[in-house]
Parts: structure tokens; sequence; C-alpha cells
């Protein structure tokens, strides 16, 4: 195999860039920080191409080009962060009504409202449980690294095409805005048939996309179609990956940058003497629940690591079902948790789940500090490592 | 022995358009609306443009337009048509792209969609049936309710001071250079519905030479709504509508409204 050529790209643009490479064929977006350089980024290259970049009037308006566009059978990638990600709300709900297949990024920022444009993972519940109205589910997939990234845009076209379903691509503002080395490792996926687009009644019966469905047994049946579809989904496309989870007896729990984050801690804590592993579940809905579950049975305690108050906090206790306990750790409004914050968050845990005999109490009581201002810079080196992506069922 | 005449060939007064379907409408008695499907009907068969048309439906009593039009439809959200028919524009330069819509689709909720879509002079043509009414809902206030109008959200007449006036919208959109064809049409009677019909024809025509956007609001009649039998609505139609809305063109810039713009 040929070495391809590591060059140094930003999170945002190396997605856009990806997205061209999966035979994108269509970009709607509106200027928002943190995700501006992705459409720029199109801005420049979708015409080079000869596809399709249009800067919309708003949020509203690119989600909806997107989904005129998906209609027709187009590939059709749109991207923006937490409040314009809010506005697009209303055609999400659309598009998974319509079962019309559109990439959606979200470079998450701190919210709510205007919050920040610092980095942060505060779209988690919005993207897996509700965003929209009505009964249905979107595939959420979330990079830990600009190059996962690359690989779950074309990732995310694939499923959308697959299912007829919108698919987000959670990512947040660090992976956005920093530069990686990375391969140019691209990937274009064939195009699956639609045989429900529109383009023109010629010389056979008109289609329809739509979502609506007036008659109260005809949407159930709808419905049902959905869920049945969904159920598909879970039962097949779940992805996640683990580090040092063998012989593990604490697990952190932490997906995108604050898996980054939890690697550090991980290694510095075996290096105390702490035993803890690595779960990082790559697709937000479906969850890994059963994978976790299974890993939860081996170990003393779980560790939620998240750029937020604690979203995915609830998938995880889900999925644990109270069996052992479950600690958070977490920081919000673009603060980015440290590995030391990890760590002593470890070590409380540690205290918690340990036989009581073993626990001096002053050692438990020293740990009950906050943890240190965090910044950039206490990542600590090992952060920005690429971080293994274990295939499906694998661990 | 037979009155008739040798001569006598049947002549073909009234033919359902091919495009128009079988299906009987869920319209009221009295309704423009199902005038206005025909027109559209009518001018695509003669324009030839049934099998490249992707139309765009919206939300309101027209929702229901894919069952009477035999064309490829897509249901857009509330108000955004413009800007699903702006995504559908793109990827299919070949199509031609109609979108059909109401006054409180049009120009309340999708305001920033419609003023946007024409502002980039996209290639569709809006078609834009404006009754002063959300029907669907009920007979509630909509942007171009009239003064004095009661509605079951007005219901002591429209006041400027709380509800402020009625939204020329169309005369808004033919400001825009992007605009290549506006004009308001109306279905009081079969004069104005021949002449409705030959402004929906030349915003066909707009968008097939490429000049830009084009929209033809129709001003229709909706007797639920106004809470008058049909035959008073098309004197409301006449007397109230037609005075703070005038038909007529109000722009067609022709072949160069797009490429001409620097120099407008
Ligand atoms: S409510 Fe008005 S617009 Fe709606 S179908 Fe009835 S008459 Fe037509």
């Amino acid at each position: 195999m040929t070495k391809r050529r590591r060059v140094l790209m930003k999170g945002n643009e190396a997605i856009a860039e990806a997205a061209i490479r999966a035979s994108c064929d269509a970009y709607f977006g509106y200027p928002i920080t943190p995700q501006a350089e992705l459409f720029e980024w199109m801005a420049r290259r979708m015409p080079e191409e000869g596809r399709v970049f249009v800067q919309a009037e708003s949020e509203l308006g690119a989600i909806n080009m997107a989904l005129g566009a998906a209609a027709t059978g187009a590939r059709v990638l749109v991207s923006s962060s937490g409040p314009g990600i809010s506005l697009m709300g209303e055609a999400m709900s659309y598009l998974a009504g319509s079962e019309l297949p559109v990439v959606v990024v979200d470079v998450m920022r701190g919210g709510p409202g205007l919050g920040s444009i610092g980095p942060s993972q505060s779209d988690y519940l919005l993207a897996t449980k509700g965003h929209g109205h009505g009964d249905y589910r979107v595939p959420v997939l979330a990079p830990s690294s600009i190059a996962e990234a690359m690989e779950l845009v074309a990732t995310a076209f694939e499923l959308a095409e697959r299912y007829r379903t919108p698919v987000f691509i959670l990512a947040d503002g660090i992976l956005g805005q920093a530069m990686e080395p990375v391969e140019q490792r691209y990937r274009d996926p064939p195009r699956s048939e639609a045989p429900w687009a529109v383009g023109g009644a010629a010389g056979r019966p008109p289609r329809v996309v739509r979502s609506l469905h007036l008659e109260p047994e005809a949407l159930e049946a709808h419905n049902e179609r959905l869920q049945a579809k969904y159920r598909e989904i879970a039962g097949g496309e779940v992805r996640w990956a683990g580090e040092r989870l063998d012989d593990a007896d604490l697990a952190i729990v932490a997906y995108g940058t604050a898996a980054r984050v939890a690697r550090t801690a991980v290694a510095r804590a075996r290096a105390e003497g702490l035993r803890p592993g690595l779960f990082r579940p790559i697709t937000l809905w479906p969850f890994p629940e059963r994978e976790l579950a299974e890993v939860a049975s081996r170990v003393r305690g779980v560790l939620v690591v998240e750029l937020s108050a604690g979203q995915m906090l609830e998938d995880v206790r889900l999925a644990v079902e109270g069996r052992l306990p479950v600690a958070f750790h977490g920081r919000t409004g673009g603060m980015v948790p440290t590995p030391d914050g990890v760590i002593d968050a470890l070590r409380r845990l540690e205290a918690r789940v340990r036989p009581a005999w073993t626990l001096p109490l002053v050692e438990a009581a020293a740990l009950d500090r906050r943890p240190d201002p965090d910044t950039f810079s206490l990542f600590g080196d090992d952060a920005w490592r690429p971080l293994e992506t274990t295939p499906r069922g694998e661990r | 022995m037979s009155t008739t005449p040798a001569t006598a060939v049947p002549r073909v007064v009234y033919r359902r358009p091919e495009l128009l379907t079988e299906r009987s409408t869920h319209y009221c008695p009295g309704c423009g609306h199902g005038v206005v499907h025909r027109l559209v009907a009518e001018v695509l068969g003669e324009l030839g443009l049934g099998p490249r048309t992707i139309a765009v439906a919206p939300v309101g009593c027209a929702v229901f337009a894919y069952d009477y039009l035999a064309l490829d439809f897509v249901e857009a959200p509330h108000g955004r048509a413009p800007a699903v028919a702006t995504g559908i524009r793109r990827v299919r330069p070949d199509a031609f792209v109609l979108t059909y819509q109401g006054d409180g689709d049009l120009a309340a909720i999708g305001t920033a969609e419609i003023v946007h879509a024409a502002a980039r002079g996209e290639r569709i043509t809006a078609v834009f049936v404006n009754n002063g009414i959300y029907g669907m809902t009920g007979g509630q206030m909509a942007p171009t309710t009239l003064l004095g109008q009661r509605t079951t959200s007005s219901p002591a007449g429209r006041e400027a001071a709380s509800a402020g006036y009625p939204l020329h919208i169309t005369e808004m959109l033919a400001l825009l250079p992007g605009v290549a064809y506006a004009a308001r049409g109306s279905l009081v009677d079969p004069a104005w519905i021949g002449r409705t019909k030959a402004f929906l024809k030349r915003a066909c025509e707009a968008q097939l030479e490429g000049t830009g956007f084009a929209i033809v609001e129709v001003l229709a009649s909706c007797p639920v709504g106004w809470a008058m039998t049909p035959r008073d609505s098309l004197a409301f139609l006449r007397e109230r509508m037609m005075a703070e809305f005038p038909p007529g063109l109000l722009i067609d810039r022709g072949r160069s409204a797009v490429s001409d713009r620097p120099e407008d």
C-alpha cells in the first residue's frame, strides 16, 4: 500500500474536503462560529468542482434548500453550530418524516442561548433525543479526531442513503478549529438507488415526497415503518471503540474531544496505580448500550466525562441500569476538562467503590477539591494522538 | 327524420387538462384554489412542461395540491417552499420548478424565504394565492387581511393600531432586480381569470428564458374563512380585495433581468 502524504488540516476544512471527495453534490450554509471555515471551504471548493454552494438567508433557508435538493436524490451536506442547529429542528423533523438523506454537521459551541463560541458537547440531547417534533430518531456520529471525522463523513452519507434518513455528525469547537496531521484518506461511497426521488414525471406516475398523512391510520402505519427502520439501525449500526478495558476496574465513558482528554487521564492514572479504561461511543444514537453494559459487568465503577453538564450521562445510566456507581465529570460554557480534573474524579470514584476498610478518610477528603483551572495546553501531549477506531463488535 | 344538420361536428368547450387528476378536491364551495390548480395545469400543459416540472406544495389549504396536479411534488415546511425550490433548482438546472403558496405561508412565516429567493433571482415560478385569511386553521387574520376585516383572531375587525396594515409583498418583490416577472391576477370573473392565466404563462416563460424569479399573486375568495356565501365573496373580492390589491402587471424585465443587473 502506498503511503499517503500527511498534511496539517483544520477539522472544519478536513470535514468539508471529505464531503467533496465523497461526491457531495450540494452544500447549503449560513455563517456561524465555530464552523465558519467549513462553510468557507465549501464556498471556494464546491464551485471549483462544478457543484452547488448556496449561502442561505438563514439556517432555516439552508436546511430547507437541503431538503429540496435531497428530494431529487442529490448527496447533500449542511453544517452549523448550536443556535443555527436549533433553527434546523423544524426541517429535521420533516426530513425524518419525508425520509430524506441529508448529512448535518454540528460543530457544537457553548449554550444555552447565544452562549459562547467555545467548544462544547451540549447538543447531545438535542441530537440524540429531541430536536424537532414527532417520533423520530437520527443517527448521530461523534468523531474524536480529525482523521476519524473525515472517515465518518463518508459513513454518514452511506447511512443517510441506506436508511433514507438525516444523519448528524456531532463535532465540537476544538475538533472544528484545531489542526492535526492527517493522511489524505478519502472515501466515496457508492450511491444507493433512489426510486423515490423527484425529477419530473416523464413516462412514469408522479412522485410525492412528503411527511403529511392526515388519516390517523395512515400516519400510524408510517410511524410503525419508521420505528422498524430505527430498530434496524439500532441493531446493526452501533459503533464504539475501547482502550485498555481488558484489565480495567474503572471505565471512563467519553466521546469526541472529551475522549481525547480521558485517554491522557487513563495513561496518567495508570502510572499512579489506578486501572481505568476508556469506552468511547462513536454512534451516540444508536448508543452502544449492550456493549457498555458488558463492560460495566466487569468494572467496579463508571465515570462519564463530557463538555456538558451531563447529557450522555443519562444514556450511560440507562445502560448500566443501576448495577454500579456512575460518576460524572464535566465542564460547560466552552471550558474543557483537564486530565488532572478527570484523574481527581477517578480517584473520588475509586474511593467510593473501594471496599470500605481500605479507605483512608483523610485521602477521601482531600480528593474532594475542585479540579484545576482548565486550559487547552493542559491536555498533555497524548491528547491529540488519533484514537484507535475499534471495528464494531470488537473491543 | 333527423333534425341534426349533417355538418354539426361536436365542439369541445370544456376538457379536463391532462395535468389535472380526476380526483375531486377537498376545497370548499366557491374556493379559489380549484380554479388556480386548473390554470396551472392548463399553462404547464400548453407549454409542455408537465414531464419536467418539480412542484413544491405549501402548508395550508393547498397542501394537497399534489393530489390534484399530476406532477412530481415535494412538500415544504410552512413558508419554506422558496428555499426548498432553491435546493431543487440548483441541483436540477434542467427541471421546471414551481412553488404554490398561500398568503400566510408566503407573506408571514415564509417572508424571509420568499424575499431571498427573489433577491437571488432563483429561476423559479411562484404561484401565490392571496385570499387574506388562514383558511385551513379556521379563518384567522393573515398578513393580507384588510383593515376592518373580521376574522377569528381579529373579531372586532383588523385594527392598524395593533395589527398593522395589509402586506403588499408582490409590490415589494417587484422592486428587486432578481425578479424577472411579477403580476397580480384575480379570480373575480372570467375576464380576470383569463388575464390571470396569461400572467401565469408569462411567469413560466420567464423561468424558461432564465431571466430570474417570477411570481403571480392571485386574489381568490375563501367563502368559508370570510363567512360569506360564494356569491357575496365574489363581491367582496371585487369591491374590497381588488381595491386594496390592484391587479395587473407589476414588472416584466424580460430577458435582461439578471444579466443586466449592474446597469439596472
Ligand atoms: S377554507 Fe377557504 S381557502 Fe381553504 S378550502 Fe375552504 S374556501 Fe378554500
